[in-house]
């Protein structure tokens, strides 16, 4: 019978099946510091081992200052912080765990490193207690976020108990406009199903557009899943995947690769498979994304209007709408493009990668940052795409263009670290979330692109690359 | 983990849709290593005026009177009603530890994201689904609600409403059971599937 992806990649992970779930065996577990603290030490209250060291690998991100941190942990002025990380540092080596630690030049965010790093190949099964862990998916595996008890459950036995999810194909056709990035894909299809739009089912991007995408585009289409959702995100191996994973350190060589390759090519939906849902969308039609409230589906093309509670005609929705004004204080009615703001951040699992700092780069160059802008923040996703980024000279580009430029982290997409907003203050983000207070406690969150990111910059308000 | 059986008290109304992770449990209290005593800072930027942080006292900050769960009739509350998809972002477990610690055994709501949905039963919160015609009604009614999960049922004045609930979770809750020893009786299939999968696939050895 014809399979989607999905159903293919469950089929194969399938230890034991109940009527209802499955124990679902689990190639790989990333490990960051936030959400396993308490399941190593629910390991050793209970004097469990870990099952296969060698399916963990761990990061430390959420935590880390993004300033000079030479000093290694001691660099970290929050205690509690700086406890959070030296934890993880303790657990990796009382357990036996492979981690990468705060210092390493492959250090950054979990879900940046693990395709980096080769953790992360197509037909995975591939878990992290971070919802972000959509993110892998983009390689034709199964991945999906989890809390901190099932991290323990992972550790302990290898594997999870799961129920099936439904298949939702998202087709996306057609050549995107210029400046307009995987980030405005992910924004206007949240834009279009809403953020419970996905929830139950596991997504699979198709279609032409998708196809064109470079692997770290569908990185942050799948990584936005979630923001739909889905805990799954997918797309289907091809060429571009492949050339992507040959040679990385974790990777297979040799005829170890040649079988991988051969498994691969298999990866992808079977002619004629059923999807419980099929959404189609034109890529003529995204224009680049603005988020105007606090949820990733409160969205509108860059040059349109915030909405108006008393248009809308189902009253959740219109009581949605007012919260949100209300919280982000801007007015129903006001073009997007005229709303001023205080800082800039470029970076996150969504957009951290290297064409994202490229494409913001040839925005800013030989540009400069508004009198009225704060703080314009630039966070590479690892100390790998840094050190990229610098051997191209984005650093010089974005320093001269009055932006900071950052170690590897987290940062300010959830602002666990010193990298957060101040009361009040207005920012164009290129992370995943603009929940009230998300990155910082009565602050304002807008969800961009890096090339939005960087033109409202250099605009002072949301603009469009000029 | 707590056996669970029957609740009933009165249920506070968080009349939202869309309530996040972040707002059940803001980051900075995410630092912590520990599982418990979040329940003070559940909902903290909606329960408190000021901005909270590790290690204050929590009994000293200025309330939200406007805030629900401030309001005296809603007190020693153990079950949460809310709209749509309740639990929507982060994964964080922190947000089940601090609706568990804060007393809540029970949500209800017309929808849930998905792994919060999960993290609920691993921690002997029971989440449950009813239309929004039935959550119009739970909104509206004062007295006590009871919830019996043997039965799959909300009772609340002489009504009743029917819930599902998946049959291995109901029989973990009902009877606290551990996850992971339950999975670990199952060691050998583990052991016999890996056998064959890495034979299978040998670059994921």
């Amino acid at each position: 019978m014809a399979q989607t992806l999905y159903d293919k990649l469950m089929a194969e992970h399938v230890v034991r099946e109940e009527a209802t779930t499955s124990l679902i065996y689990i190639d790989r577990q990333l490990i960051h510091e936030v959400t396993s603290p308490q399941a190593f030490e629910g390991l050793e209250i209970a004097g469990r081992k870990p099952w296969r060291l060698d399916a963990n690998l761990a990061v430390p991100d959420h935590n880390v200052p993004t300033t000079e941190r030479s000093a290694g942990v001691s660099s970290i002025k929050d205690p509690i912080s700086k406890l959070q990380i030296e934890t993880l540092d303790k657990n990796c080596s009382d357990f036996g765990i492979n981690e990468i630690t705060m210092n390493d030049i492959r250090q950054g965010i979990v879900h940046v490193v693990g395709p980096e790093q080769g953790a992360t190949l197509p037909g995975m099964s591939i878990v992290c207690g971070d919802s972000h862990t959509s993110t892998h998916g983009a390689l034709g595996a199964l991945a999906f976020g989890i809390g901190t008890s099932e991290v323990e459950h992972v550790l302990a036995t290898g594997c999870l108990w799961q129920s099936k999810s439904k298949n939702l194909k998202i087709e996306v056709n057609g050549k995107l406009n210029k400046f307009v990035s995987a980030k405005d894909v992910a924004l206007y299809i949240i834009g279009q199903i809403g953020t419970a739009g996905g929830t139950g089912f596991a997504i699979e991007f198709a279609g032409t557009t998708i196809q064109e995408l470079s692997v770290e585009g569908r990185m942050t289409l799948c990584n936005m899943a979630i923001e739909a959702g889905a805990r799954v995100g997918m797309v289907a191996v091809d060429d571009k995947t492949l050339d992507y994973v040959k040679g990385r350190p974790m990777a297979p060589t040799g005829d170890e690769w040649n079988k991988a390759v051969e498994y691969w090519n298999t990866l992808h939906s079977d002619e004629g498979a059923h999807f419980d849902q099929v959404i189609s969308i034109n890529a003529d039609d995204i224009k680049p994304q603005v988020t105007w409230g606090t949820s990733p589906e409160m969205v509108i093309g860059v040059d349109g209007n915030v909405p108006d509670p008393d248009k809308e005609t189902d009253p959740v929705k219109a009581e949605s709408i007012r919260n949100a004004l209300n919280y982000i204080h801007l007015k129903a009615n006001t073009p997007i493009n005229t709303v001023n703001i205080d800082k800039v951040f470029i970076g996150s699992c969504t957009n951290s990668r290297i064409e994202d700092l490229r494409v913001a780069a040839i925005v800013a160059k030989g540009k400069h940052i508004a009198d009225n802008i704060k703080l314009a923040l630039v966070v590479p996703g690892s100390g790998l795409i840094k050190k990229q980024a610098e051997d191209e000279g984005l650093d010089k580009i974005f320093t001269d263009a009055g932006f900071e430029w950052r170690e590897a982290g987290c940062s300010m997409c959830l602002a666990m670290n010193a990298d957060k907003l101040e009361v009040g203050e207005r920012c164009a983000s290129t992370s995943n979330r603009n929940f009230e207070g998300r990155q910082g406690q009565g602050s304002f969150t807008h969800l961009v692109s890096p090339a939005i990111a960087a033109s409202s910059a250099i605009a002072g308000h949301f603009s469009e690359v000029k | 983990m707590e056996k669970f059986t029957t609740i009933t008290s009165i249920a506070a109304p968080l009349d939202r849709a869309n309530i996040d992770t972040d707002a059940i449990i803001p980051k900075q209290f995410l630092k912590s290593i520990k599982r418990s005593g979040f329940g003070p800072n559940l909902f903290d930027e909606w329960r408190y005026l000021d901005h909270g942080e590790v290690g204050m006292d929590n009994t000293k900050r200025p309330l939200n009177t406007d805030f629900v769960l401030n309001k005296a009739q809603y007190q020693g509350a153990k079950i949460l009603l809310a709209r749509e998809n309740f639990g929507c972002g982060s994964s964080r477990e922190h947000a089940p530890w601090a609706l568990e610690d804060y007393g809540f055994k029970v949500i209800i709501a017309p929808s849930f994201a998905d792994i919060f949905y999960n993290n609920c039963f691993k921690n002997g919160i029971l989440p449950i689904v009813q239309d929004n015609s039935i959550m119009d009604k739970l909104f509206t009614f004062e007295g006590e609600i009871t919830i019996d999960l043997e039965s799959q049922s909300v009772h609340a004045n002489d009504e009743s409403y029917a819930f599902e609930v998946d049959t291995e979770r109901k029989r973990r809750l009902i009877n606290g059971l551990d996850d992971i020893g339950l999975t670990l009786q199952y060691a050998d299939d583990i052991k016999s599937f890996e056998t064959t999968y890495f034979k299978k696939y040998p670059w994921l050895n």
